[in-house]
């Protein structure tokens, strides 16, 4: 089973420069986040290939965090080639993220 | 087809789950979009579920819950339910977001319900930055900040005293000049330093720029204007009952509804509908307390058991 990538300071923008990329922005306390986790989880298996699922852990990670101006979790955020393309705010259905990613790689 | 479809994980539904496999049911599926829980993992304190004493926060709490349903048979199906309907031979029929259908015997619908918008000008523009209704999740982001609570219920006033151990200053914003919380919870917020009660106030318009909200501007009963300059705006005024799934394709309900939305049930949790139950806080009069819908969940799994039962047995 793909696993989803871990997004550090160090490999953010080297991983979101190129395809479709989803980052989930969470955090270890937050409901929400642990209610998405599962669903980001298959994300990354049945989108291995063709698009990358990544999370970033924003209580480690809080430089990314603010650069995005991240103020709830969890946030979704679209990359397309390198450019922020769409958020999502909050928890959401599988559905609605292959929506989102499907559209963007159609 | 399944014995029994169940709406919703929070703890009505994971309750009805558990109750509902260990009571003999084969074909369960609970529907949830992702990790069960509910509503209650929003939470930072729970102090008042029995048995378990102490402070534990609400994602602790409901932690366990869903292996111990998943022990008896309970499928969890991680979709998202679009509408319930129900056939001529009174078999139900559960839409998913993905498009496809599955039929079920007996439905207990347990969609709780969301966060209430407050209604001021920029709330919905400011979602996710700076507005919020999760102190859990994001009073993080205003650690040695200051941050503003609307609300006067519990759930205002205890989340004011989890933020005040984060933020420099909290400042509680409530319509009125007193709270219908709980009054201990009150005391505790009334001796803490740094809450400032802002009240006979209601908030008029959030405002900020790219990078999210930068203060608030308050009217009081006197017409008199505030404006409070903090990146952090927390709302907690109520809830409204998730109740879309039992709107059908031609604007009718299911079954009856009251005015404010409220499934119409009896004491064992019967809607108007045979076989379609409603339980925790989507139902009329529901205390919304985790122990309540927990209790509704199981009245109702007993319940759907018996007609289940019925259906395929005589």
């Amino acid at each position: 089973m793909a696993k989803y990538i871990e997004l550090t300071a160090s490999n953010f923008d080297e991983t979101t420069k190129e395809g479709v990329v989803l980052v989930d922005f969470w955090a270890p306390w937050c409901g929400p986040c642990r209610m998405i986790a599962p669903v980001i989880e298959e994300l990354a298996d049945d989108y291995d290939g063709k698009a990358k699922i990544c999370k970033v852990n924003t209580d480690e990670e809080q430089d990314i965090a603010v650069k995005f101006g991240i103020r709830s979790i969890p946030t979704v955020l679209l990359f397309k080639d390198g450019e922020m393309v769409d958020q999502m705010v909050g928890a959401a259905s599988k559905q609605a993220f292959e929506d989102k990613l499907n559209s963007l790689l159609a | 087809m399944l014995d029994c479809a169940i709406i919703g994980g929070g703890p009505a539904g994971l309750t009805a789950g558990l109750y509902t496999t260990r009571g003999g049911l084969e074909k369960v599926v609970m529907y949830e979009k992702g990790m069960p829980g509910g509503q209650i993992t929003l939470s930072s304190e729970v102090e008042n579920y029995p048995g378990v004493a102490g402070e534990i926060t609400g994602m602790d709490l409901m932690a366990p819950w869903p292996n111990q349903c998943e022990k008896f048979g309970l499928v969890h199906d991680m979709a998202e339910i679009v509408r319930v309907s129900k056939k001529d031979d009174g078999v139900f029929v559960i839409h998913k977001d993905d498009g496809t259908i599955k039929e079920a015997l007996s439905v207990i619908v347990a969609t709780g319900s969301s966060p209430r918008r407050a209604g001021f000008a920029g709330e919905d523009k400011y979602i996710g930055k700076g507005v919020s209704n999760c102190a859990t999740c994001d009073g993080f982001f205003y650690k040695n900040k200051e941050v503003v609570v609307i609300g006067g219920g519990n759930t205002a006033l205890e989340e004011s005293l989890y933020l005040a151990k984060i933020c420099t200053k909290v400042y509680l914003v409530h319509r009125r000049d007193k709270f219908r919380a709980a009054p201990n919870t009150v005391k505790r917020v009334e001796n803490t330093d740094n809450i400032e009660l802002v009240l006979n106030s209601t908030p008029k318009e959030v405002y900020g720029d790219a990078m999210g909200v930068l203060g608030i501007k308050i009217t009081d009963i006197n017409a008199q204007e505030r404006d409070i300059k903090a990146p952090g705006v927390f709302v907690f005024v109520g809830n409204n009952v998730n109740n879309s799934v039992l709107k059908q394709e031609d604007g009718t309900w299911l079954c009856d509804v009251n005015e404010h939305g409220e499934v119409v049930v009896n004491i064992s949790m019967h809607t108007s509908v045979k076989g379609l139950y409603a339980v925790g806080d989507i139902r009329l009069a529901a205390p919304k307390q985790v122990v309540c819908a927990a209790g509704d969940g199981a009245v109702a799994a007993l319940e759907a058991i018996s007609y289940v039962d019925h259906k395929l047995y005589g």
